[in-house]
């Protein structure tokens, strides 16, 4: 769903750019026909059928109610939505922990040996999502990599269950988001002025300082930005903890899955997924609150 | 040096291959506006980034206050740099950037409002406290990199090419202001410029650099009269030269019979050098120091070479002149426009130019 949004909004932010801004209206067409055919109707009509119901056979039956949404204040999803904003909010803290060091470094080497690092860190997508994650449970199964090493050394007795855990999934979805949060950091980083970070160390300020009074707040655009593209798809997710956390583990994206696929309630499904925008929706809402908040205090003096 | 702000002792710095910066001993008095001249290319910022801590050396020491500063990082150093992009944070006010230094101190909030203030006013920016650097003028901008860098009173404020960015107006009124400042505070600075002319109006003493090397360090006077060598002759302003040999040498005047030139008898000029009779020497003459007249004048103490005006050049507040001595020797004169005895000279016109043998100064060519 981020592709058209994306695709969407650099259209019209070029608006704002006077040197594009000659550019006749009509280039935004095929752009637009294209994120209104494929995405907008489709987005309608899901909403139309989460006011619907669902017929015996898994039909969808064109009665208007809002039972789905009443439905969905049970506890259970309460609990499993709150388990998804966790596991998302965890992913996107440990891709920010992980990934700053990473972009900094990368941003701050020799122009001609940025381009090898950053295709390093995209290696990833050129293999399909669905293998690599198949890749991570060989490796965390039983008789995989890790315990057979381990049991190899003879530090274990008995292979550990490292698949099937929360901390399995949180490792599929770090090693799958990473590169998302990487790439904004990088670019807000490499435009990071290295002069300012020496004016703060001639300044007194620790390492620690720099990072928190200079570094941090002027690539706060890419901190934004990456965690963005990694919460959002997190929150969504349905392979990654599918597979690496098996039954036990499940989030909001299984659950849309599950009622769609298995359980063939498609109203129900539909209703989950526009709550799960909403929460999305909001969850940024608060975000830009808070940050404009900050940014006024900050340019009071 | 007793009252020693700033030494260097025997300070090396190789990139690579290169060495940046090579066996250079400085010693910076306290309160002294030192400046470290040189083409670009010469180690001067290498020599500043060293001072400031962002550099190690690879050979040699610095000493700041009598302090060896091996190992100590530069937020523990007491020295300010004044970037010379300025390097202003642009996401906080002039305020929050002058203060940002005494904040990182933990300094008590009423002390950093009334010292940020103070530096303010002597910057004259009391009325921008509020602004991001964005929404300065250049001139502003460079002034709150030097309010951010003196608010802390550092020992040596370090500045890179401070007013390079500056036109040429704005960059002639920072110079006076910039050296008035630093009399005030009596702060010590080391400037690092390639700009000759704005070293000698700023600085108490001038080290000029090349290639890593300090070749000479003395007052902007001695730099300018008398400079140890072509290089720092030709670095430091406009230089005329004669190449020939060494005929006559007394009372710290030699004489010097330039080659490819009829000359009446040998021209005599100051002699700082140790040379010997026959020794291959260019003479070296300012060309403010040059006189131009129409008439052979009579034989007295001054030196007298025939020329042709090839070009006449008019600046305004100067008259330029290109004088042809010979087919190889193109010499420049500068005349005040306004000069009592003012005679202008046209292309073509064939002139005597004069100049007393004290002005004049001789090197090992």
């Amino acid at each position: 769903m981020s592709t058209p949004a994306a695709s969407g909004s650099t259209a019209t932010g070029s608006d704002g750019n006077g040197s594009l801004a000659r550019y006749p209206g009509w280039i935004l067409a095929p752009g637009l026909c294209w994120a209104v055919l494929f995405f907008f109707v489709p987005l309608l009509i899901v909403l139309a059928v989460s006011f619907a119901s669902r017929g015996t056979y898994g039909g969808v039956l064109w009665t208007f109610s809002l039972t789905n949404y009443v439905n969905l204040l049970h506890p259970l999803y309460f609990r499993i939505f709150g388990r998804s904003i966790f596991f998302a909010a965890v992913t996107t803290a440990l891709c920010l922990v992980l990934g700053f060091p990473l972009a900094y470094y990368i941003a701050r080497l020799p122009r001609r040996r940025q381009g090898l690092w950053l295709v390093l860190v995209l290696i990833p997508f050129w293999t399909n999502f669905l293998v690599r994650t198949y890749a991570w449970m060989f490796i965390l199964r039983t008789e995989g990599v890790i315990n057979k090493l381990l049991m190899g050394a003879g530090l274990i007795d008995a292979p550990i269950e490292l698949l099937y855990s929360d901390a399995a999934v949180l490792l599929g979805l770090v090693y799958g988001y990473l590169p998302f949060m990487v790439l904004p950091l990088y670019a807000a980083v490499e435009r990071l002025d290295p002069a300012l970070v020496e004016a703060a160390c001639d300044l007194y300020a620790s390492r620690w300082s720099v990072f928190r009074r200079v570094v941090l707040p002027l690539t706060k655009p890419g901190v934004i930005a990456g965690c963005l593209l990694v919460f959002m798809p997190s929150l969504g997710a349905f392979i990654t903890p599918d597979l690496l956390g098996g039954a036990r583990s499940m989030m909001v994206g299984n659950l849309i899955q599950h009622e769609y696929l298995v359980v063939r309630d498609w109203p129900l499904g539909s209703a989950l997924s526009f709550v799960l925008m909403g929460v999305l929706i909001a969850a940024m809402a608060v975000y830009y609150r808070i940050d404009a908040g900050m940014n006024q205090e900050g340019s009071r003096r | 040096m007793a009252d020693c702000s700033v030494e260097t002792r025997n300070l090396v710095k190789r990139h690579g291959a290169a060495t940046a910066v090579d066996r250079v001993s400085l010693q910076i008095g306290r309160g002294e506006f030192f400046s470290i001249l040189g083409p670009s290319g010469a180690g001067k910022t290498s020599v500043l980034r060293l001072l400031a801590g962002f550099e190690r050396p690879d050979e040699g020491e610095v000493l700041i206050e009598g302090c060896p500063m091996t190992g100590v990082p530069p937020h523990r150093r007491p020295v300010n740099l004044v970037f010379q992009s300025y390097a202003l944070f642009p996401h906080l006010t002039v305020f929050q950037n002058v203060a940002f230094g005494l904040e990182m101190r933990r300094l008590p909030g009423a002390e950093i409002e009334s010292r940020v203030r103070a530096a303010l006013e002597m910057v004259k920016l009391e009325k921008q406290r509020t602004r991001l650097p964005s929404q300065l003028s250049g001139g502003e901008q460079q002034r709150v990199a030097l309010a951010r860098a003196l608010v802390n009173r550092p020992a040596v404020v370090l500045l890179d090419e401070p007013l390079a960015a500056l036109d040429q107006q704005l960059r002639q009124e920072m110079q006076v202001e910039l050296k008035a400042i630093q009399e005030q505070v009596g702060v010590t600075m080391v400037c690092v410029t390639h700009h000759q002319e704005e070293a000698l109006i700023m600085s108490d003493r001038v080290a000029v650099m090349d290639r890593g090397r300090v070749l000479q360090v003395g007052r902007p006077r001695d730099i300018y009269e008398t400079p140890a060598s072509l290089f720092v002759a030709r670095f430091v302003g406009l230089s005329n030269e004669l190449t020939g040999s060494v005929v006559k040498l007394e009372q710290g005047l030699c004489g010097v019979d330039p080659s490819g030139l009829a000359s009446f008898r040998p021209i005599m000029v100051r002699c700082l050098q140790d040379l010997a009779i026959g020794d291959r020497v260019t003479v070296v003459l300012r060309p403010e120091r040059v006189r131009l007249s129409t008439d052979l004048p009579p034989p007295g103490c001054e030196n007298v070479l025939a020329a042709r005006v090839e070009k006449t050049i008019y600046s305004g507040h100067e008259l330029h002149y290109l004088l042809r001595l010979s087919d190889q020797v193109l010499w420049k004169a500068r005349v005040a426009n306004g000069a009592g005895d003012l005679k202008r000279f046209a292309a073509g016109e064939q002139v005597f130019v004069r100049w007393n043998a004290d002005e004049g100064i001789v090197l090992r060519a």
